[in-house]
């Protein structure tokens, strides 16, 4: 079907959407790459001149700059880890016949439309407060001495809250693939008796590989950029600087803007290889 | 009558006059502290009196600092009045981004202003932002504690003495903590007071030559005596308590001793939040002997940026928020104890507010920190708590989230003070210091 | 799809989802309490479940502080205006991704999905004076631009994934018989994607409504939506739990009923091409 004419009209009609993110992209781009080749400190008077790769080299040998790679891939791998089990079980939790399944589905997808700075502002005083927090009452309650989340599990805190923002994502997600599961395939390995593990392994799990790709690509997106929820409740300390919260660093507080485009295209650099890494993988499992 | 202030009285009038033929709106970018919260209250009073309408841009401290301070490095021009502090005041006015303040009228009678005050909002001797409240910092002790202890607060403790009276005043069973201080992280948090309190032992951040100083015996003199001292008579978890966290734990009986900010008195002998209320004392910031205490000075304070449209209507604004008047005016609804403190000598001169139980402690305190001299060894900066140059916020905030990591147990006092000896050194280099 | 069971497993799987679904639930019916409580009692030990004094104080000060509606008015008209922009431009796109597929195609897409991943604030600075110089700082226009930005490569792949779905032979049955392009799109295309891209619009709306870093920094008082409100409430001096959770359900409250009541269309194209 693709003739001439419609290989141009859809030219045209893909045109204005990537003249769009051209110009987004490119656009800080140039300028995050023409800063970042400079001394320019806002606070200074702005444009001190040229410094070649200076900046480059002073932001990663900066004693933050790998614990803030190592902080970015943490809380990437630790909430894609949680968000794609705890989906994956849950999902095959709602799709059992039970009474009320539409109240828990909305029950389940809730935190979803919650924005970050409330969910990370709630989680953070009403939960976390090792004085007045609900988890503090509950560790107590157990006679247990209550955690302080916020600097003694600084990382797992977060992961945590942003885990539950996520996981209404993946399981509803991972919930539409079940329900495109052929159920008279299920039941027919139920009658042989296949265990449950061995169903969930053969059958449920291979079905579902697509979904996690697609989440698994979708929140990555999302996750490499996470800053409100570091912002609001560590402002970075404890080891919680990621790689976007380091740039923020250097540019907002130190106010040293070319350091921190530098960070930008190092962070740039970084995208990208998960762009390659994740189209290698949802090309092949998306293709077709 | 000068000739100045006659001049000065008769611009405000003419400004008087045409603004009410010229009603303009002014933005207002502030911190959503109680103070301000009352002053937006009171906003008809001003829309009143000048015809002016004001919209207020309330925000958390740290989003605000971020958000005007993007705004006025680009001249944006997204706000006709910011609230900024004494960190902020000093570095702004001498890039020429605010408008000079030296032609107030003369029934706002800016002489009034502390002179600590209004040395620390000034660049060149220019002032560039009016002094909305100011503080210092000093001890608050519950009385009854103190006396179960058998101890008595001197006017002026030393180190020492908190140190020993924490001890004594410490009963975990009761859920009562000797001394609750800033652990936070963030140069305004615990960056501050370590600080102010490192000024007290003879430390400095820099030294003549802008290197920094962590590696000197000063500093872990500072860190380990608060170390030691917080984990002998602190709360629980005190690396991530700041201001606020503290407020609430004193509040609640949960502390023997708090240093934090002056206007914390007010907060404290509120018998409306305060369950402490008729057993707080103050005391000045303790020192160690050295001739320096370890309290700082800070003001919030109102600044036009340069290139708003509406400097004369801002200007008003000014005046009216930070004016004697609008000391009354919350005096007469709220009583005297809810006044803006540590602006106005003339507050600390009025009978009515001699009354309030720490006015003269607070005045004291303010009175005994010195921005231009605020270390032992000389020092090549001004500010007590901090460094008066645009990179000092960046750098401590990172210095304060290692020491955090001390107060939290994850690394030791010499590992955090290498670190901050480097990280230091490196920005200060990138800033061409060096 | 609703398999036979037995009453006992259908009992069990009740009460474990139920009890799941509390569980994750339980953060936000915690800050709706406690947005009623007094607030000393929204840090009681114990702390109160549902016998407080129940109060409506909270959202009596904050609206008193906050011109409330203002901001909701911003959120909406941000949230739906950047969506609809959005769609508008996205729709051809996809629509030539999905039928006039080329050996780039793949490529593009990602390449449009991995400029979501450029960390926002290595750009603050040059976005905020590009904005001072086209004036479009502090205004709904502005951001509208660049919330549609930021969510087209989710747009794009959202309904390119879903007009994939549409088997082509049905658009060839229509050209065969005689419809323009723009007739092909508008008659035969789109009724068939209506919900795919009613689920697009619903996801974006959401996530136009959090988006907060842009919101914050490029406002001040006219145009800033409820992400700027919820800023003047964390961390105050003083205890601020309940008017905290006052101002969070004011904030979350409109697009979570909105999320609800919507969720059979949201879910529906939700699938980003995952279901096969």
């Amino acid at each position: 079907m693709a003739t001439q004419h419609s290989r141009s009209a859809a030219r045209m009609m893909m045109a204005p959407a990537v003249v769009l993110l051209l110009g987004w992209m490119l656009v800080p781009l140039c300028m995050t790459l023409y800063f970042s080749f400079k001394k320019y400190l806002p606070l200074r008077g702005g444009d001190l001149g040229w410094v070649g790769f200076d900046n480059y080299v002073r932001f990663v040998s900066s004693s933050s700059f790998w614990p803030s790679v190592y902080a970015t891939l943490i809380i990437v791998g630790g909430v894609l880890a949680i968000t794609v089990v705890l989906g994956v079980l849950l999902a095959i939790l709602l799709d059992q016949p039970m009474w009320g399944q539409g109240i828990v589905r909305m029950l389940v997808i809730a935190p979803f439309f919650v924005m970050p700075t409330v969910s990370s502002l709630v989680w953070k005083n009403m939960f976390m407060d090792p004085n007045y927090g609900l988890l503090a009452y509950l560790w107590r309650f157990f006679g247990a001495e209550p955690v302080q989340w916020m600097s003694q599990a600084s990382l797992p805190s977060i992961v945590m809250i942003v885990s539950w923002q996520w996981l209404p994502f993946a399981t509803l997600i991972l919930l539409t693939a079940i329900q495109s599961l052929d159920s008279e395939q299920l039941e027919a390995s139920e009658m042989d008796g296949a265990p449950v593990i061995s169903r969930f392994w053969h059958i449920i799990l291979p079905h579902l590989s697509r979904a996690i790709t697609v989440v698994i690509l979708i929140q990555t997106i999302f996750l490499l950029s996470i800053f409100a929820e570091i912002f609001v409740t560590t402002g970075g300390a404890f080891g919680t600087k990621t790689l976007s919260y380091l740039i923020f660093q250097r540019v907002l507080e130190s106010q040293n803007v070319g350091l921190g485009s530098a960070g930008g295209v190092y962070a740039i650099i970084l995208a990208n290889i998960v762009a390659i890494f994740l189209m290698r993988i949802v090309g092949k499992n998306l293709d077709n | 009558m000068t000739f100045k202030s006659v001049i000065g009285a008769a611009t405000a009038l003419t400004l008087v006059a045409g603004s009410a033929a010229l009603a303009e709106t002014i933005t207002i970018a502030t911190v959503n502290n109680g103070d301000m919260i009352r002053m937006q209250g009171y906003t008809d009073d001003f829309t009143a009196k000048t015809g002016h309408t004001v919209e207020w841009v309330t925000l958390e401290e740290n989003v605000l600092r971020q958000r005007v301070t993007t705004d006025i490095s680009t001249k944006g021009g997204a706000f006709d009045i910011m609230t900024i502090g004494m960190y902020e005041t000093p570095i702004w006015g001498g890039n020429g981004w605010l408008v000079a303040l030296d032609d107030l009228s003369a029934d706002y009678d800016a002489g009034d202003i502390l002179p600590a005050m209004a040395g620390g909002l000034s660049h060149d001797g220019t002032l560039y932002a009016a002094p909305f409240y100011g503080e210092s910092s000093m001890v608050m002790y519950r009385t009854d504690l103190m006396e179960k202890a058998g101890l008595e607060m001197p006017a002026a403790p030393s180190w020492s003495f908190i140190a020993k009276a924490a001890r004594e005043m410490t009963d975990r069973d009761a859920g009562i903590n000797g001394i609750c201080l800033r652990g936070k992280a963030g140069w305004g948090e615990g960056g501050a007071f370590i600080t102010a309190m490192s000024n007290s032992f003879g430390a400095r951040w820099f030294d003549e030559d802008w290197n920094a100083q962590f590696d000197t015996r000063e500093w872990s003199d500072t860190l380990n005596f608060f170390v030691n001292m917080m984990s002998d008579s602190g709360p629980a978890g005190y690396a991530t308590n700041g201001f606020n966290e503290n407020l609430s734990l004193f509040q609640q009986g949960k502390c023997g001793m708090w240093i934090d900010a002056t206007v914390a008195a007010s907060f404290v002998t509120n018998p409306k939040d305060s369950t402490v209320a008729d057993s707080v004392g103050f005391a000045l910031a303790p020192d160690n002997g050295m001739g320096v205490r370890s309290n700082w000075l800070w003001a919030w304070a109102l600044a036009i940026p340069a290139g708003t449209q509406n400097v004369a209507a801002a200007k008003q604004f000014i005046e009216w928020a930070t004016s004697k008047d609008y000391i009354e005016l919350v005096a007469a609804n709220e009583g005297w104890a809810n006044v803006p403190p540590g602006a106005r000598t003339s507050l600390y001169e009025n009978a009515n507010y001699k009354d309030v139980p720490f006015a003269q402690m607070t005045l004291d305190s303010i009175l005994s920190a010195d921005p231009n001299n605020s270390t032992v060894d000389p020092s090549p900066y001004v500010g007590v708590q901090f460094a008066a140059i645009p990179e000092f916020a960046g750098i401590a905030t990172e210095v304060s989230q290692e020491f955090s990591a001390v107060y939290a147990g994850q690394q030791s006092v010499e590992d955090a003070l290498k670190k901050a000896q480097a990280l230091t050194n490196d920005a200060m280099e990138a800033a061409g210091y060096r | 799809m609703a398999r036979a069971v037995t009453p006992r497993r259908r009992l069990i799987n009740t009460i474990l989802a139920w009890s799941i679904g509390l569980l994750i639930f339980f953060p936000i019916l915690w800050t709706i309490l406690t947005s009623f409580k007094p607030e000393g009692q929204a840090i009681a030990d114990p702390p109160l479940f549902l016998f407080f004094d129940w109060t409506l104080e909270n959202y009596a000060i904050v609206q008193e502080r906050s011109n409330y509606a203002r901001y909701l008015t911003n959120s909406i008209i941000i949230s739906v205006g950047s969506t609809l922009l959005g769609i508008l431009v996205a729709v051809p796109a996809a629509w030539s991704m999905a039928f006039v597929p080329s050996k780039r195609t793949k490529n593009i897409l990602m390449w449009m999905l991995s400029t979501k991943m450029l960390p926002a604030v290595g750009v603050l600075y040059p976005i905020y004076i590009l904005f001072i110089k086209m004036s479009l700082l502090d205004s709904r226009l502005g951001l509208v631009i660049v919330i549609m930005l930021i969510n087209l490569p989710i747009i794009i792949w959202m309904l390119y994934t879903y007009f994939k779905e549409i088997p082509a032979p049905i658009l060839e049955a229509a050209r065969m018989d005689g419809a323009s392009l723009r007739n092909e799109i508008l008659y035969v295309l789109t009724p068939m994607a209506i919900p795919g891209i009613a689920s697009t619009i619903l996801l974006n709306i959401i996530l136009a409504w959090n988006e907060a870093f842009w919101t914050l920094n490029l406002t001040a008082a006219k145009a800033g939506p409820l992400t700027a409100f919820i800023a003047s409430y964390s961390s105050p001096e003083g205890l601020f739990f309940a008017k905290l959770s006052a101002a969070s359900t004011m904030a979350i409250a409109p697009i979570l009923i909105l999320g609800w009541f919507s969720q059979k269309q949201l879910v529906r194209g939700l699938t980003f091409g995952a279901v096969k």
